[in-house]
């Protein structure tokens, strides 16, 4: 067979290339070149902080080597990826996109890249991303905006935000820089994104995936995830990343099921929950069209629409603004001057002085405020009133949903209350970025499996996404749901290359 | 409750972070529209809940109390901004 042109290569995802590499159609070497020719010619997306196409080469010549011994080629066996700068690289930049870990370069691998590495996937480059992974517009990086490969259809040529914190990946996978590419996801960090750039993304139950050798944001909320084109590519990917790991005290000792060999988008005896309170006044009129195209899909594939009540969802958000901070403030205590990363020593300055100015010069300014609002809620006398009050509140929302789960099997809702806005349009108010995870957020808060599938496009052309959240380990159930709504919605829009 | 100058400024120094009295000033007026939309969650009626520990029920595990690593003080220091003779270097602690 003739090899596919190196433009078609890149329109494949991760099941195409690991089928087609398997089978001999193309080699693991065409592809990897393929997709490092795109990332080398779209800088003007910023969405790589480091690129490394000799790791592509490297993974794919190991896998075309293996193949033509006949040995098994692993789960992700030909598929070059990218990751996320969230995740530590052996030898290779990590920065979490701030200034304070530029340059440092791990002397250990994380377990979820690790994985990745071990199933055959090769690795096109570091994805850049909100700083610290805060963030929900790719504003907020060290090194500079991620735009969006999107467009809107009015002619103008607005750069759009790409969402965040894993902008980087929603942009690179949506734009063919890569098949697929690992997000982490604190409080939507994965499905906003996903939703922003018309792909899919999962983020699994807490616990499934190690957090070890990642850069940590709100230690009770990181989980990591695959984005990808479609479903079964999220299921294969998340089906190499996830499982036990000892070095992670919260990780699940649970076997992996396979997810892509049990997907079926038939619901029939399933129930699908609308949460009421998820319908709010002034609901952009576009969203809420494609949330009830989403229901009367899922009845189409066989489900039951059944109508939930989740009473504590106006909590969910300020309740995250507590907790992540407040976890962001201890984790990221480490950043000292002193162990990794930047040092600013002051003339005639002492041991205290270098801390705050090192972590002065290093931070940006997102992360100080979550810092200091960090501090501030734990701080004594304020802790029981802030810190301990949305603790209960997230048990409360927790068993919102415990509740919801004896009425249905899973939940559908949008996954942002908006399509993506133009870069600058929010970044000087935190409170109304802060919105943007409205809806995102209680399942992060429950530690729920949620993805974001792409259902359609609103009127000015811009993808919007549709959010599913499943039971706590049911990511097999969530999976389906996405591919009873992809089925149906036939998305093939992509945005057209101007970079 | 709100913030005001000198309470950012101690939250800063308790959070180790030198900022500028201008940017105090912006800071404080940021923090307080932050802290006054969390402040809704005081209405909620929490009366006898728990607050969350564990969101996913999972048990702490125990390991064997063995080493298990070790040895790579070189891999430790790699990264250090100013490592000497194996150690981390800091400015002088003691006069």
């Amino acid at each position: 067979m003739m090899p596919e042109s190196s433009d078609s290569l890149t329109e494949l995802g991760v099941a195409a290339i690991r089928d087609g590499v398997a089978s001999g159609e193309f080699s693991a070497v065409e592809v990897a070149e393929a997709f490092n020719a795109n990332v080398a010619a779209a800088g003007a997306l910023n969405a790589f902080i480091v690129t490394t196409p000799e790791k592509a080469l490297e993974a794919a010549a190991a896998t075309d080597a293996r193949r033509a011994k006949g040995e098994a080629l692993g789960k992700m066996g030909g598929v070059p990826i990218g990751m996320k700068d969230l995740f530590a690289t052996k030898g290779v930049q990590t920065t979490a996109a701030s200034h304070i870990l530029e340059g440092f370069a791990p002397e250990y691998e994380s377990t979820v890249s690790q994985k990745l590495w071990d199933a055959g996937a090769g690795m096109l480059g570091k994805l850049n991303m909100d700083q610290f992974a805060m963030g929900s517009s790719n504003e907020t990086s060290y090194f500079g905006n991620v735009i969006s490969p999107w467009r809107r259809g009015d002619g103008g040529n607005a750069a759009l935000a790409p969402g965040g914190s894993s902008g980087g990946s929603s942009s690179a996978v949506s734009a063919r820089l890569c098949p697929a590419a690992t997000g982490t996801d604190t409080g939507g960090s994965i499905r906003q994104p996903a939703a922003f750039t018309g792909i899919s993304g999962i983020k699994p139950t807490y616990g499934r995936c190690s957090r070890w050798g990642i850069v940590a944001f709100a230690s009770s909320l990181d989980q990591a995830g695959p984005m990808a084109r479609d479903v079964r590519d999220c299921a294969i990917m998340l089906g190499a990343m996830a499982g036990f790991d000892p070095k992670d005290a919260t990780s699940l000792d649970l076997p992996v099921p396979d997810w892509e060999a049990a997907l079926s988008g038939d619901l029939k005896g399933k129930k699908v929950g609308i949460p009421r309170e998820y319908r709010m006044d002034g609901m952009d009129a576009d969203v809420a069209a494609s949330w009830d195209q989403g229901i009367a899909w899922l009845k189409d594939a066989g489900a039951e629409i059944v109508d939930i009540s989740l009473p504590h969802t106006k909590y969910a958000l300020p309740a995250y603004y507590i907790i992540a901070p407040a976890e962001a403030s201890s984790n990221l205590a480490r950043y000292d001057g002193v162990r990794y990363g930047l040092r600013n020593l002051p003339d005639g300055a002492n041991l205290q002085d270098m801390y705050a100015a090192t972590r002065a010069a290093g931070f940006g300014a997102e992360v100080k405020r979550r810092i200091l609002i960090g501090t501030y809620v734990l701080s004594a006398g304020f802790y029981d009133a802030y810190y301990t009050q949305a603790q209960k509140v997230r048990t409360l929302i927790s068993q919102d949903f415990k509740n919801a789960f004896t009425l249905c099997d899973v939940i559908l809702a949008p996954t942002a209350p908006t399509a993506a806005f133009g870069l600058g349009e929010k970044s000087d108010d935190p409170l109304a970025m802060y919105l943007n995870d409205v809806f995102a957020v209680p399942a992060s808060l429950a530690g729920l499996p949620a993805m974001s599938v792409p259902a359609g496009l609103n009127r000015e052309g811009l993808p919007l996404g549709l959010q599913i959240v499943g039971k706590p380990f049911d990511e097999q159930g969530v999976l389906n749901a996405g591919l009873a709504i992809e089925a149906r919605a036939g998305f093939s829009a992509k945005p057209e290359q101007w970079w | 409750m709100s913030v005001d100058t000198a309470t950012v400024a101690k939250i800063a120094a308790l959070a180790r972070i030198k900022v500028s009295e201008a940017e105090l000033a912006a800071m404080v007026p940021e923090l307080n529209g932050i802290l006054a939309w969390v402040e809704q969650l005081a209405e909620v009626d929490v009366a006898g809940v728990e607050p969350m520990t564990a969101v996913i029920p999972n048990e702490l595990r125990l390991r064997a109390d063995e080493v298990t690593d070790g040895g790579v003080r070189d891999a430790v220091l790699a990264n250090a901004p100013a490592a000497e003779h194996g150690f981390f270097g800091v400015p002088k602690v003691i006069e």
